[in-house]
């Protein structure tokens, strides 16, 4: 080999199951551009009818939080219980709501 | 989710509340063929249908035995996947038209016997599927020059009076779409990418330029199935130009190869290299006269 | 990392709660370290064990036959993939885990390192050697590290069509020629005893299982799942009518399980150290397939740098 170490990005890929559904995340791939990611993702993830509809997205474009901000992320909104419907007591009899 | 029994935890996992959603492992899958009507159409020869359905699956097939040569010896993994996508694409072209010319030429051979029991000069594929693979940039020309031509083919084959060689068409269509893609966009990857790729792209459309007018000479049964593939020319050729110039490579002024005595595939005279590959495809099958697989 | 005793204990309390571990959580160098082993040797397995079967792709003696085994070695090179992929989760990345493959410093299952002689053996790799895979991988599909995780659970759905194809094929050729009938049994002759010796050493000579077991990477021993196999296997062979190659194979009552020989382990050694049938001829293939391919990688990361990566063909 040329010693060539600069492999293609790596890439995050999304799938559509069915019309309806939100995109999931199914996997990652290397590729050299966003068509050809596009196109493998095609390929690899969607062999047996697994989507409509596909994202691919480089994976250093991705900004995540960190465990280490778990807590302060998202334990703030653990005790927001007025957030939920059925914080509110109505009697039963009231319709429509 | 346990593993005590392996396929019942395998249903479990599908089982799973979000399962579904989450590998979005498809279902659904149909038969392209199903509930099309098999008899032969009013005003068509059934046995020009039958010869004209073993040249497009010859076709399909030459072309897949070679894609399944590159398998395990891709440029990267994910070629892996395409390239074999792209053989079981057209392997499946291949067994629909052959049991359609079992069906249509009165001897009822099964696509089976049709692949495994005739000799090469009863093949009757053109040449440009069968050449010997070459490198990864034949490979993209190949199918470049083939996905382009059948893809425009398979387009007006779509209203064709034979309802299955118009189904065929109508699935082939959307296959050979992504085929040309696939090709399309590796053409001008390698042919605008480095110096060295750009001449491996050039010289290998330029070995296989000469064999592409084979695909638009007819056949004296397509021109009484009202087939006539000299009217694709300009519209492939087109196509072909448009993706060089985006790959900045030239479109070749080779002429084509010479038939022999006024015969070519598609009257079953091939080149040196379709014995050696027909050889491997049939070797077990004859091996086993009768048997079943 | 350093490791503060918050941070070790909140692995730890994922680990025994059943919980996963994702790739940006603190965990130990050595789970790490095991993990990317064990998940590299699975990568290559997958896109090694390739080779035996493609062996027979153009040779396959029916048209939905090459279709069945173009599909199964595909999927194969899909599950090299998403495993590579879990793999680089870890800080590695594929290229210098491929260049580690070819150059031998990892290893990928011996199995592969066994010739397919015959097209029987083909159903006999789907019947045995993936029903062996399947045993190993299903429990994978709970391991603690939620990447390897995940893409063992897509890889078993779609494996469990490998098992059942080569199943299928072999009650066809035992239902065939007598010709067909003896490729059969003189391949279940020759990938009996690898099979058993897929699932590794006998549990007292397996140095790192207990440490993998509670790092719930590993849920069972090699043992065990040797024995589960072997349970599932049996009743299976009498139905298509071969014969396992074990004269010791006998049904314990008592054990609720059928005892069995003792595999060749020497043999074994003689594989894991190169010495295999197969070893120079499939890793050559591989650097074949990775060398020859170098100057197309580069052409496309070159016209991606020329055109940014949005340029390419729409």
């Amino acid at each position: 080999m040329s010693g060539e170490r600069a492999s293609w990005p790596l890439y995050e890929v999304f799938v559509r199951p069915r019309r309806g559904l939100n995109h999931v995340h199914v996997g990652s791939l290397h590729a050299a551009d966003d068509r050809m990611a596009l196109l493998a993702a095609r390929d690899l993830y969607t062999r047996r009818n697994e989507g409509v509809s596909l994202w691919v997205v480089r994976s250093d474009a991705i900004t995540a939080s960190s465990p280490d901000e778990q807590d302060p992320f998202f334990a703030p909104s653990g005790d927001k219980v007025y957030r939920h419907p059925t914080f509110y007591p109505i009697p039963e009899d009231v319709p429509h709501i | 989710m346990t593993d005590d029994h392996v396929y019942l935890s395998l249903a479990d996992a599908a089982g799973e509340p979000d399962g579904e959603a989450r590998w979005a492992y498809g279902t659904g899958f149909a038969d392209p063929l199903l509930g099309v009507d098999a008899a032969p159409p009013e005003g068509v020869d059934p046995a020009d249908l039958a010869a004209y359905c073993l040249m497009l699956g010859d076709d399909a097939l030459v072309l897949s035995q070679r894609l399944i040569q590159w398998i395990t010896r891709a440029p990267e993994l994910e070629e892996e996947v395409a390239l074999a996508n792209l053989g079981l694409d057209l392997l499946g072209q291949a067994r629909r038209l052959l049991t359609r010319a079992g069906q249509l030429d009165g001897t009822g051979r099964s696509e089976d016997e049709l692949a495994y029991w005739r000799e090469d000069f009863e093949y009757r594929n053109v040449r440009l599927v069968e050449l010997e693979n070459g490198d990864f940039a034949q490979c993209v020309a190949r199918l470049l020059m083939f996905a382009t031509a059948r893809g425009e083919l398979y387009r007006r084959l779509t209203g064709h009076a034979d309802p299955v060689l118009a189904a065929v068409a109508a699935l082939g269509v959307k296959e050979l779409a992504y085929h040309r893609e696939y090709a399309h966009s590796w053409t001008v990857r390698l042919g605008d990418g480095t110096e060295h790729s750009r001449q491996r792209m050039q010289a290998a459309v330029d070995a296989l330029w000469p064999w592409l007018d084979e695909l638009f000479t007819p056949h004296e049964a397509e021109l009484r199935l009202g087939v006539d593939p000299s009217e694709l020319r300009d519209t492939v050729l087109a196509g072909l130009a448009e993706v060089l110039d985006e790959a900045t490579l030239s479109v070749p002024e080779a002429a084509p190869r010479a038939y022999v005595n006024g015969r070519a595939g598609r009257h079953g005279v091939h080149t040196e290299a379709l014995g050696p590959l027909l050889a491997e495809l049939q070797v077990v099958a004859r091996a086993h006269p009768g048997a079943t697989w | 990392m350093e490791a503060s005793a918050e941070a070790q204990s909140r692995f730890e309390a994922v680990v025994a709660n059943e919980q996963r571990v994702e790739p940006r959580d603190w965990m130990p160098d050595a789970y790490r370290a095991t993990l990317v082993r064990q998940i590299a040797q699975h990568a290559h397995s997958e896109i090694i064990g390739m080779q035996p079967e493609g062996n027979w792709l153009t040779r396959a003696p029916s048209l939905r036959r090459k279709a069945i085994l173009l599909a199964k070695a595909q999927d194969e090179a899909g599950h090299g993939l998403y495993l590579y992929a879990a793999a680089e989760t870890l800080g590695v990345d594929r290229a210098e885990l491929t260049e580690k493959l070819i150059d031998g410093r990892q290893k990928y299952s011996s199995i592969f390192n066994y010739p397919t002689l015959t097209f029987a053996d083909v159903g006999v790799i789907g019947w045995l050697v993936d029903g062996a895979a399947i045993c190993n991988q299903v429990p994978l599909c709970r391991c603690s590290y939620g990447p390897y995780a995940r893409a063992m659970v897509r890889i078993c759905k779609e494996e469990s069509f490998h098992q059942r194809q080569g199943y299928e094929l072999l009650m066809t050729l035992m239902a065939g020629t007598e010709g067909q009938r003896r490729m059969v049994q003189d391949a279940v002759d020759r990938w009996w005893w690898p099979s058993l010796m897929m699932f590794g050493p006998p549990d007292g000579a397996s140095p790192n299982s207990e440490r993998s077991m509670a790092w719930r990477i590993k849920r069972h021993s090699n043992d065990e799942l040797r024995q589960r196999f072997v349970d599932m296997t049996v009743p299976q062979a009498e139905i298509l009518g071969v014969t396992l190659p074990d004269p010791a194979l006998a049904w314990n009552e008592e054990r609720g399980s059928w005892d069995f020989g003792e595999p060749d382990w020497s043999e074994l050694m003689q594989v894991i150290k190169g010495q295999g049938p197969c070893n120079a001829q499939r890793i050559d293939r591989r650097r074949a397939a990775h060398e020859d391919g170098a100057w197309v990688r580069e052409a496309a990361s070159a016209y991606a740098a020329k055109h940014g990566r949005k340029g390419s063909a729409q």
